[in-house]
């Protein structure tokens, strides 16, 4: 027995001669949070319609909460709850009858399922919209129904897709909110191509392009291996004209030596070297020398749309 | 088992309020009251023939359900498929044979409702003379399993694709040649070429053929296993249909 909530072995998926995912292996245990990273195309959804039985796998195995996905679907599926990419409901219904329909093809009975209903109108905020048609509803309400519907039956794991795609800033952050409000006692997958997102609410990044798993890890220690440590750079309060710049060059035994004006009053002076790491003591002093004010001084640090732009464009290039 | 029909019940429930959810349900059953009605009075003259049965009534159902079941049968899963609705149903725990199950009989369900709602016909013949009842209750019965037959051939052809009026289109098609194969004109072309077994074998097939023995109050078992079959069969190819389609 494993503790994985989620454990996906070896998953492969054709479309005709293209292959959409290629032997990804996924798990996920309880309280974890995963953001799926990948480019457009890049397979995230169709290994979530895998994980929620809704494609079947060409190759590979699928366990939720160690049941088979295969030989049983059907008990599997009751501890998932999934939101599609662009969250489709029944437009025609109201958000009450809608939830209540998803909660009793979910098995709850009238007691626990008007519990939950509430539970959600409360904690979704759903209450000023709950007898509205879904189809009157804005972008963000349709998104909060389409969470609201797959937590009705509070299941053990979460599978979203894109679940903030097309909301606005401060819905983004209601809904990341959310996210990690339930996360505690769930194994929660979002896909997303926004990275703030995962480095938002995420504890495991997992970033896949053409169909292959590329990296997965948490935030920080993809930023800690991604991190450019051999660029060294330095911020001063002068105006840095031709003649400095020679000698700064000059004086810096570093491969590369780059000035960047800043602002109007200050400059960069971005050091790095194929061989070794620069050094910033020594950098600091050379600097000293020309009596330049240093304001700042750093190792630049990669964002995680930097690594994420490496790891798919080198693939990309392969 | 208890479960596994609960399932059923609920999507066949959500599926029939469906119909009344929109204008939908209000405008089909008045062009089917509307229709059945003038058909029976001004085409099938009702009053000429002064006779007290239903046949003026009956005969034009083959005609009128070629084009009104497809018209609700078309949304069954093209509109699933287009909305994207079908990955909420299928990531459900349930088999997608109670999917098509329950929303085949939310369909014929609501076909029953608009046969009930044509009684006014069957209490006037009541009202002017003294028809069979038993013939005409037999031929209720009947024109609900060929509805039936027109509704499963229907739900089954639009799991094929995500276009409602293309639905429409290849089930009127493909209900008009089940309707032909029983047409005199049709038959004796065929007979003209080929062994008796072969015309027989496409008489048999036919919806009209059936129906006609119906109208006439003959009800055999031959004619409810060929509509309940032809329902099986285009329900059994609908769940592989969904199963195949549904990601494209």
């Amino acid at each position: 027995m494993s503790d994985k909530l989620i454990n996906a072995t070896n998953l492969k998926k054709s479309f005709d001669q293209f292959i959409a995912v290629d032997n990804i292996d996924l798990s996920v245990s309880r309280g974890e949070v995963v953001g799926f990273l990948g480019p457009n195309g890049a397979g995230k959804s169709t290994t979530m319609k895998m994980l929620t039985g809704f494609l079947e796998p060409d190759n590979g195995e699928i366990f939720i909460n160690n049941i088979n996905l295969k030989s049983d679907p059907l008990k599997a599926k009751e501890y998932i709850g999934y939101l599609p990419e662009g969250a489709p409901s029944y437009s025609d219904m109201i958000v009450a009858d809608f939830l209540s329909f998803i909660g009793k093809m979910r098995g709850l009975n009238n007691n626990s399922l008007s519990n939950r209903l509430e539970e959600m109108a409360n904690q979704i905020n759903l209450k000023e919209m709950w007898n509205r048609p879904i189809e009157t509803l804005s972008k963000g309400f349709k998104r909060r129904v389409g969470i609201a519907q797959a937590l009705i039956h509070d299941p053990d794991i979460l599978i979203l897709d894109e679940p903030t795609d097309g909301l606005d800033p401060n819905q983004k952050h209601e809904m990341r909110n959310l996210i990690k409000r339930i996360s505690t006692n769930k194994a929660i997958v979002i896909s997303t191509h926004i990275l703030e997102e995962v480095e938002a609410v995420c504890s495991r990044a997992v970033i896949i392009s053409n169909g292959k798993l590329l990296a997965n890890d948490t935030p920080k220690n993809l930023e800690n291996k991604f991190l450019n440590k051999n660029t060294l750079s330095i911020k001063v309060s002068n105006k840095i004209n031709n003649v400095i710049s020679k000698e700064i060059k000059s004086l810096l035994k570093y491969d590369d030596v780059k000035i960047q004006k800043t602002d109007m009053s200050t400059h960069t002076i971005l050091v790095s070297d194929n061989k070794k790491v620069p050094n910033l003591n020594t950098v600091l002093k050379q600097i000293n020398k020309l009596k330049l004010d240093v304001i700042e001084a750093n190792f630049q640090k990669v964002s995680l749309e930097e690594i994420f732009r490496k790891i798919t464009s080198d693939n990309n290039s392969k | 088992m208890n479960d596994y029909l609960n399932k059923t019940y609920i999507i066949l429930d959500r599926e029939l309020k469906g119909y009344f959810r929109t204008p939908l349900a209000s405008i089909f059953l008045l062009v089917f009251l509307a229709l059945s009605s003038g058909m029976t009075f001004f085409l099938g003259r009702f009053f000429e023939r002064d006779q007290a049965d239903l046949t003026a009534f009956f005969s034009w159902h083959p005609w009128l359900f070629l084009v009104l079941m497809p018209a609700i049968g078309m949304r069954l899963w093209a509109e699933e498929r287009r909305s994207g609705t079908i990955e909420l149903l299928i990531t459900l725990p349930v088999t997608n044979t109670q999917l098509v199950v329950g929303k085949f009989l939310a369909s014929w369900i609501f076909t029953l409702i608009a046969l009930i709602l044509t009684m006014p016909i069957w209490i006037t013949v009541n009202y002017l003379g003294e028809p069979d009842n038993h013939v005409i209750l037999i031929s209720y019965f009947g024109s609900w399993l060929m509805a039936g037959a027109f509704l499963a051939l229907t739900s089954c052809l639009s799991a094929l694709t995500k276009n409602q009026v293309i639905a429409f289109i290849i089930s009127s098609i493909s209900g008009f040649v089940l309707i032909m194969a029983g047409f005199n004109l049709v038959l004796s072309a065929v007979r003209s070429w080929s062994p008796n077994w072969i015309t027989e074998t496409i008489s048999s097939m036919s919806f009209l053929s059936h129906f006609s023995r119906i109208q006439m109050g003959v009800f055999d078992l031959s004619t409810l296993v060929f509509f309940i079959s032809m329902i099986i069969l285009c329900l059994w190819i609908n769940v592989q249909l969904v199963q195949v389609k549904k990601a494209d």
